[in-house]
């Protein structure tokens, strides 16, 4: 009943996108997604810069947190002892709690100071490759996925945690009577566990695809595609933000609104992707080793 | 139909919060639960009498809803204030929820006025379902800022520099043509880092419509709006998001609203006139600006006064506007707000100053009180 539901809200609400875009998916057609020009004035709009933006500082947001989260969420279900558990779980979460404005203000206050310094410092050959060109702003795409990083540490470190206390303790026990050392244990919980942490892995990066204020306060809200760390660059969320509000005419506002429904459709991408790969996973994994369906990213 | 676009996209995001919400309200209900054994019978007659009371006061109230730019917010909020305590009748309430949502709310008549920064054009205007009038109300100007280090000199700026600049074309302080509206000014040779705004805003619009008016190119390159396509520079959210950029990283130059400025004491740059002063932006000179404008004020007042001629003007100032429909539906409303608007363009104008905006020259509140007289309140 409630997911019938669920799946009429998902519905209408993909359904009045596409309807408050018309005019510009009639205008820009299939252009729409790979189009680099954002200009209100001559009435010009493309989603690409936004779409790289977006994927981008959440694709790295995740190559920093994935191993932290996993290695927070290893300790306190494996390693921590049982006084100090409670108290760090608590603390992780409370992560969770902090509004975003809060991470935003936040960011620019001591993360980009910090990360102006780290590009100031570094080494002039480095500067040459693509990766690390242009002048050290401190505001722009490290700062961005640095954010999104602490961010969403909460998110996929509480689900894999959950995830690796749900493994059998005869697996573990198993590999210590095998003659497993400690690491090789653990080793072998995070196998028996692997989709559940592909599914924390994955709600982090819904939570990082759709964050917008605390990214739009430090990316530099520059709409140009750059592969480089040091660029200002801009996501989806955050110029619906900033510029809905002062959209009067009516070509500007559908392609905002069509923003939102690329990011809507991107996002039913990733989460259709992630749940394909858990369940490619649960199927190739040997009968005794299927692991109960994670719980996976849901969040827009 | 359009103002339902917001909620859809904000559905998305809102739904965590919601749901957070919801927990809190069963939180709520059942308290009050609580509450109402302890009250016992007795509380809820006072309860009820009171609701009763409430409704009984509302209805002789006229409310009035208006929404739109964030700019003038504090003095409308001010006035709105001031006036309800003299006229406990009127309620006028303000969303400073941006010029553009302000525009299409009194296109599609949610609100009872609207409030912008840039003025309406024709084509907005004619797709709303009756006349609009515009009403100047406040003025305000837009200063550049710059964090150079070593520098202490305040500099000065002109119009084709600062829109070479903002077009990446000089890019270094020491650049010749700063160098030589600065003489006896050491800059460094450092690189500038333009800061603008990432948010669509009427503070843009004001510095656009200047830097194109001096420059031909940033006419044809970047154009005026809202929000424009930047060919250079970082973009910060508001005017805080700005300064705090500017504050932040050397050798940065952005523009906030001169309110802004002044009440975050951040030092600001002069701009060179038609003229050939050079000035700093204040209440005299801005409304100086406004006084050049009034004798070829335009009969609907859609007059952009940015660069205006004349002594001791600061070009980037700029008119902020209050929407009216000519004939608005309800009558009773239509007379609270001429009343009102009778009031804010004579008495209303003394609070300018506190608030750091320039108050409208005397020639112009003359011409609008005989505007306002065309507003059909019968």
């Amino acid at each position: 009943m409630f997911g019938a539901l669920l799946l009429a809200i998902v519905c209408a609400i993909g359904y009045e996108l596409i309807r408050q875009s018309m005019a510009s998916i009639q205008k820009f057609g299939l252009a729409f997604w790979r189009t680099e020009i954002w200009d209100p004035v001559a009435g010009q709009f493309g989603a690409l810069p936004f779409i790289w933006g977006t994927l981008y500082s959440s694709i790295l947001a995740l190559v920093i947190s994935t191993p932290i989260a996993l290695g927070i969420a290893v300790f306190i279900s494996e390693l921590c002892p049982a006084g100090l558990r409670q108290p760090l779980v608590f603390l992780t979460e409370l992560l969770a709690a902090i509004p975003s404005i809060v991470y935003g203000l936040w960011g620019i206050f001591v993360l980009v100071p910090a990360i102006r310094a780290l590009e100031a410092a570094t080494p002039e050959p480095l500067r040459q490759l693509p990766l690390f060109s242009g002048p050290p702003l401190g505001v722009g795409m490290l700062s961005a996925a640095a954010i999104l990083a602490v961010m969403v540490i909460p998110f996929s470190s509480s689900v894999s945690r959950e995830v690796l206390k749900s493994v059998p303790p005869a697996q573990r026990e198993a590999a210590y009577a095998l003659g497993a050392t400690r690491f090789e244990a653990i080793r072998a919980a995070l196998f028996y566990a692997r989709t559940g942490i592909v599914g924390a892995v994955m709600l982090g990066f819904g939570r990082a695809l759709g964050e917008t204020m605390a990214v739009t306060m430090v990316i530099g809200n520059n709409p140009k595609v750059s592969l480089s760390l040091f660029a200002p660059q801009y996501t989806m969320a955050a110029v619906i933000a900033n510029e809905f509000t002062e959209a009067a005419d009516e070509l500007y506002l559908a392609a905002l609104v069509e923003i939102g429904l690329v990011l809507f459709v991107i996002t039913l991408l990733v989460n259709s992707l992630s749940r394909l790969l858990i369940w490619w996973m649960a199927r190739t994994a040997k009968p005794s080793m299927t692991a109960e369906p994670a719980p996976a990213a849901e969040a827009a | 139909m359009r103002s339902s676009t917001f909620d859809s996209t904000a559905a998305l995001k809102g739904c965590a919060t919601v749901i957070a919400r919801l927990k809190g309200c069963a939180t709520v209900i059942a308290r009050l639960k609580g509450c109402a054994t302890v009250i016992g019978l007795k509380g809820c007659a006072t309860v009820v009498a009171a609701i009763l009371i409430g409704v009984t006061v509302a209805a002789q109230t006229i409310q009035i809803n208006g929404a739109g730019a964030t700019f003038p917010n504090p003095i409308y909020s001010k006035w709105f204030d001031e006036y309800g305590k003299a006229h406990g009748n009127i309620r006028i309430n303000y969303q400073s929820v941006g010029s553009g949502a302000g525009i299409r709310q009194i296109q599609a008549q949610t609100v009872f006025f609207g409030a912008t920064d840039g003025p309406m054009t024709n084509e907005q205007l004619q797709q709303a379902p009756g006349k609009i009038l515009h009403f100047p109300t406040v003025l305000g100007a837009v200063v550049p800022v710059y964090n150079i280090p070593n520098v202490t000199a305040e500099l000065k700026f002109s119009g084709p520099v600062l829109a070479d600049i903002f077009l990446g074309k000089v890019a270094k302080w020491n650049d010749a043509a700063i160098a030589k509206l600065n003489p006896g000014v050491t800059l460094p040779a450092i690189d500038i880092t333009v800061v603008h705004r990432s948010d669509g805003s009427g503070t843009t619009y004001i510095w656009v419509d200047y830097l194109s008016k001096t420059s031909p190119e940033f006419l044809k390159k970047v154009g005026v709006n809202t929000a424009v396509n930047w060919p250079t520079g970082v973009g910060g959210k508001g005017n805080e998001g700005v300064s705090g950029l500017v504050r932040q990283t050397p050798g940065s130059l952005g523009y906030v609203e001169l309110i802004y400025a002044l009440q975050n004491k951040i030092a600001y740059g002069s701009v060179e006139n038609m003229a050939g002063e050079s000035v700093k932006a204040s209440v005299q000179s801005v409304t100086a600006a406004a006084n050049e404008a009034a004798a070829k004020m335009p009969a609907d007042f859609r007059v952009s006064i940015t660069n205006a001629p004349g002594k001791g003007v600061y070009p980037i100032s700029s008119f902020t506007w209050l929407l009216l429909y000519e004939n608005p539906k309800d009558k009773a409303q239509a007379k609270a707000m001429v009343d009102f608007m009778k009031w804010a363009l004579s008495d209303g104008q003394k609070y300018c100053g506190d608030l750091g905006y320039a108050p409208l020259p005397e020639s112009v509140v003359k011409l609008e009180l005989a505007a306002l007289a065309k507003v059909k309140t019968s």
